[in-house]
């Protein structure tokens, strides 16, 4: 049964990003901070993981926000209100644990990550924590849910690369200030690659800061979702390895290994552009008829 | 009397076979399921029946087909085996049924998997599918986790005693490791669905996308008025081997690589979606039919050269002879008595080559065979851009461990008694997910045991 597209909207000014209401009542029963979807949107599509951006028992709707990338993404934001996803499978991968810590919180979100940080703060905040939102994205056009951040964080700061708006830099230098004043509990960091790394580098204890507990989600390549594929396996600094489906996606920022990782999500780059540069061929095509 | 040899069926030329995924074997001809059907002898007291996990009644179908009755050949065996044209394909006959047949005492046993292929291919290639009768229905509400041989043989199975009872898939096929692991050029697709379309057609529901455990638990089916379960997941866990140089690109799971290139069908690509890379040189490590299908896969996309890299020797490989043949003769290489030791990058985290080691057998082990031991200093260096890891798999938790009460053994199987039941008086359980990785035929003997266990079960209980 497919997955009927509720509700789209465009995020920011870039016209990269997207935020679709799914249909999903099912989903939506047992989604929860941390938790992810595989879609996959026709017959011939691939399967990739989206993190869960907000859920709603009630009316049965799931929120997904994605940047459009590749050809997936691409074909996903070309679909309209009303159309369907051929498979929305999930809730998949662990919730969060939530509990009343006795510091604040941090919680940072970098570019298309901004989104999957909401839930996190949301729940947070409903079981008594006090919770600083860091946004940041590149330039101030990728900004997006400021205003959905501002009513339930104790504090939001917003940074971009280039200072297009708020303090120009990174989500890293706001943390940095932050948790060298003041005890904080826990960091939860959602970005790239490079911005969870330097996250963690900011509160790992070696940067004469202090020790803080960090947890970073996982986007990796993945097929099954279930622990059967191992593709998204991520390896840990101590030589181990785990799976980003069954055992995150989120996890302790301090034992991944983001060099590796980093390499790992590169693996089919040349396929992602043959991918890319056919689908654009086709609805160069299809374009053309009308 | 002059001895009738053994039809053997035409296959495709290894040389044309390589470059696509149509199937190896191209099933008998009238002509020769007739001759090979001539060569039973129709035993009184027939001992084939006992090497079949389900019990076929093989002489039975045969003498249909002698009589050039096809229709009620197929008929017949449906109602022992739902699933004829899997298993006239997959099934390990060689070691079950033809093992046990009477002209293999002094000569070549019948060709029984062929027949039933045959007579499976001839009714949906005549479009006159056969489907079994079943009771009038009891609206009592059974759930099969899992869409596997296990799942489809138990399922079809309670149907037929009039059961209302709805499959819950994890993927959007259903078929289990019928469509996930075993490539088309083995098991054509079209056959999987097919088979699973007779099921829809015994009034058998099916959940595609729906992993139990995740979007529903036991307790949710149980609220929804199902009252007996059987699980039936599989082994879906891939053994990974924690060795130097795993992380490196390059180094995937005989899982991930068969998914990628059969559900996912990404020996299509770009036409479909799902990438897959293997560069030139491939190595697969393992010796079973997985790490068979994996280099075979491997082949067919284009890899120049593909090697099997097994730590005992010939004789003790767990893949059929069959598939082993077929490898041969499309000219993967093997390399016995080798174990890995160390995978080595090219400094920018891509597979460069792999360290292995020479290995000698001693005494036999648990399993039987005999332990390989490493020689000392035999290291040597196999270079290679893909290295496939097909060393097995183990027991799944997504799904057990919201179930806490459900007695694991302590690899994190499913213990069960002799009729599939576990602990909870409720949940059955069959196939890989309670005896480790084995065959689709005695994943389908699990299911049929079980199905004939939750009939009692709810005879005894829901019924009241």
């Amino acid at each position: 049964m497919p997955y009927k597209i509720l509700r789209k909207n465009q995020l920011g000014n870039s016209g990269t990003l997207f935020e679709m209401v799914l249909d999903t009542p099912l989903i939506a029963k047992k989604a929860f901070a941390g938790n992810f979807v595989l879609i996959r949107i026709d017959e011939t599509g691939e399967r990739f993981p989206l993190t869960i951006a907000d859920y709603n028992s009630e009316k049965g709707t799931i929120t997904i926000v994605f940047q459009v990338v590749g050809k997936s993404t691409t074909h996903l934001s070309n679909l309209e209100e009303g159309q369907e996803i051929l498979d929305v499978v999930g809730p998949l991968g662990n919730s969060i644990h939530i509990k009343k810590f006795q510091n604040p919180i941090i919680v940072i979100g970098g570019g298309v990550g901004i989104a999957p940080c909401f839930p996190q703060v949301k729940e947070l905040k409903e079981a008594g924590n006090k919770v600083y939102s860091i946004i940041g994205a590149k330039t101030a056009d990728l900004l997006f849910w400021k205003d959905k951040f501002a009513a339930i964080s104790d504090k939001l700061i917003i940074t971009t690369d280039d200072g297009s708006e708020s303090i120009k830099g990174f989500v890293t230098d706001p943390l940095k200030e932050i948790i060298s004043k003041e005890p904080i509990s826990l960091v939860i960091a959602i970005g790239p690659l490079i911005m969870m790394k330097n996250v963690v580098r900011a509160t790992n204890g070696k940067a004469e800061l202090p020790f803080i507990e960090t947890t970073v989600s996982l986007n990796t390549i993945m097929v099954d979702g279930t622990g059967m594929c191992g593709g998204c396996r991520f390896p840990t600094i101590d030589g181990n390895f785990h799976f980003a489906c069954v055992d995150g996606p989120d996890v302790d920022g301090h034992t991944v290994d983001f060099d590796n990782l980093m390499k790992r999500s590169t693996r089919y780059i040349a396929q992602e552009k043959i991918s890319m540069e056919k689908y654009v061929h086709q609805c160069e095509k299809i374009h053309n008829l009308k | 009397m002059v001895k009738k040899p053994r039809q053997v069926m035409p296959q495709q030329d290894p040389k044309v076979r390589i470059f696509n995924f149509n199937e190896v074997p191209q099933g008998f001809t009238v002509e020769m399921a007739q001759q090979e059907a001539d060569r039973c002898v129709q035993c009184a007291e027939p001992t084939c029946i006992n090497g079949c996990p389900v019990n076929v009644d093989i002489p039975g179908f045969i003498k249909f087909i002698k009589e050039s009755d096809y229709r009620k050949s197929i008929e017949y065996i449906k109602q022992f085996n739902i699933l004829p044209a899997i298993c006239g394909r997959v099934c390990p006959q060689e070691t079950q049924c033809e093992k046990e047949c009477i002209l293999g005492r002094k000569g070549e046993p019948l060709a029984i998997g062929s027949l039933e292929r045959f007579v499976a291919d001839w009714e949906r290639q005549n479009q006159m599918k056969a489907c079994p009768e079943c009771k009038p229905p009891n609206d009592i509400k059974v759930a099969i986790i899992g869409s596997g041989p296990a799942g489809l043989t138990c399922a079809a199975d309670l149907a037929k005693e009039g059961y209302n009872v709805t499959i819950y898939e994890a993927f959007h096929k259903g078929g289990g490791v019928l469509v996930y692991g075993i490539p088309e050029f083995r098991l054509p697709k079209e056959i999987v669905k097919d088979e699973i379309e007779t099921l829809e057609m015994l009034g058998v529901k099916i959940e595609y996308n729906k992993i139990i455990g995740k979007i529903l638990t036991i307790n949710d089916l149980r609220e929804m008025g199902y009252k007996a379960f059987f699980i039936g997941v599989g082994a879906g866990l891939p053994i990974i081997l924690n060795m130097p140089g795993l992380n490196l690109n390059g180094v995937l799971s005989a899982n991930e690589f068969l998914t990628r290139a059969n559900l996912m069908k990404a020996y299509l690509f770009p036409e479909y979606d799902t990438p897959i890379k293997i560069g030139r040189i491939i190595t697969v490590i393992g010796g079973g039919n997985v790490a068979l299908d994996s280099a075979r896969v491997a082949l067919r996309l284009g890899a120049e050269k593909v090697m099997v890299v097994y730590r005992r020797s010939e004789t003790e490989m767990p893949a059929r002879m069959e598939e082993y043949h077929h490898a041969l003769e499309e000219g993967i290489q093997f390399q016995f008595l080798t174990n890995p030791i160390e995978i080595i990058g090219d400094g920018d985290s891509n597979v460069k080559e792999l360290q292995v080691i020479k290995m000698e057998l001693g005494e036999p082990d648990d399993s039987g065979r005999r332990r390989p031991i490493p020689i000392k200093n035999s290291e040597f260096y196999i270079p290679t851009d893909t290295v496939i890891l097909a060393i097995g798999t183990n027991a799944n938790p997504v799904l057990t461990k919201t179930i806490p009460e459900l007695k694991l053994n302590k690899y994190g199987y499913i213990e069960t008694n002799e009729n599939g039941q576990t602990n909870i008086m409720d949940i059955f359980a069959g196939g890989d997910i309670v005896t480790g990785s084995a065959t689709v035929i005695s994943a389908m003997g699990a299911g049929r045991n079980a199905a004939i266990a939750i009939d009692k079960y709810l005879k005894e209980n829901a019924l009241k």
